[in-house]
């Protein structure tokens, strides 16, 4: 395993900005779709009737959210066997893009914990606290770089942390189904109790767009942290190194501008 | 379907408020990162302009005085 961070050239921003208005269209079209379906298609829960719609936006929010934290994973991997600091961006904005939809994971979570039981929060169900676990520990994330002022030692650090935090992630997955008292459908389960077929469609197709507008917004952020990138390398040319204002502190990796 | 909505519409309603502000939230920071490399490009498409400017000084004396 190489440890020394190599930086390689900027990427070019088109790189991730091709076919992102293709993937932002079939995005939309997908939520849209699958949300529609939810609504009008879907029939009301026996058990939980109506609120059973926040299944919907909640769950396929929260596999996407706890498959971003892997992705970071597999992305710091990369970052520590290759020495590539575009892995470590991949890594960095992957587990960015994860916490803000955990933090919607945990507040609709929240809204259908209060709907369904009548509390905002119930500390023995292993699927709120393990998920709250996660999020609270890949919260340390950006603190943990924002500590480190030495870019490599940071981007080192952050990879390992990464790594090791998207090994506890599927954790979580077996503790909801070693939970006692189900709080949600079992979604794959092929024995009674899973997602009855007319469920099913809405279900796949709400992850899908949920799993799509991931996508898009890391390649947004992607082609943004490029593009940032692009602008000081073309300022520093123009104007020289006095031209660049300095680089502060910040969590955020830095791609070396050289050209 | 029944004409009237259920009780709890609120806790949907809410649920999804939540997920779409988020992406309203996502899209307004992105709006405001958009607007600083617009700025930043029309001050580098100034610098580049003067640069130019530089340049064609500096080769119009070096031709007068040659």
């Amino acid at each position: 395993m190489r440890c020394s961070t190599t930086w390689s050239r900027i990427e070019s921003p088109l790189l991730y900005g091709t076919r992102l208005r293709a993937l932002s269209i079939l995005t939309a079209v997908t939520l849209t779709a699958g949300f529609g379906l939810a609504f009008f298609y879907a029939p009301m829960d026996a058990d939980q009737g109506f609120m059973q719609k926040i299944f919907y936006v909640h769950v396929p929010l929260a596999i996407v959210a706890l498959c971003g934290f892997v992705f970071g994973g597999i992305m710091a991997i990369q970052h520590l066997r290759t020495g590539d600091a575009r892995y470590d961006l991949r890594s960095y904005v992957a587990i960015h893009l994860s916490l803000i939809l955990g933090a919607g994971v945990l507040v609709t979570g929240s809204i259908w914990a209060r709907a369904s039981w009548g509390h905002w929060w119930v500390w023995d169900e292993p699927t709120l606290v393990s998920f709250l676990v996660i999020f609270l520990l890949y919260a340390t994330y950006q603190p943990l770089r924002f500590s480190i002022e030495d870019p490599d030692r940071q981007a080192r650090y952050a990879s390992v942390f990464a790594i090791i935090a998207g090994a506890f992630v599927p954790l979580n997955f077996l503790a909801v189904r070693l939970a006692q008292a189900y709080t949600h459908p079992r979604v794959f389960a092929t024995t009674d109790g899973g997602l009855p077929a007319k469920m099913q469609l809405p279900f796949y197709l709400c992850l899908i767009g949920m799993a799509l507008l991931f996508a898009t917004l890391w390649k947004y952020e992607m082609a943004s942290k490029n593009t940032s990138a692009k602008l000081r390398s073309l300022r520093r040319k123009l104007g020289g190194d006095e031209a660049v204002a300095r680089r502060g502190r910040s969590a955020a990796p830095s791609l070396r501008t050289g050209s | 379907m029944t004409d009237t909505l259920p009780d709890n519409t609120g806790y949907v309603a809410a649920a999804y408020l939540v997920f779409f502000a988020l992406i309203l939230i996502y899209v307004v920071i992105m709006a405001t990162k958009l607007a600083r490399f617009e700025r930043e490009l029309a001050e580098l498409d100034e610098l580049a302009d003067r640069v130019a400017a530089e340049r064609e000084h500096d080769q119009e004396r070096e031709a007068v005085s040659t």
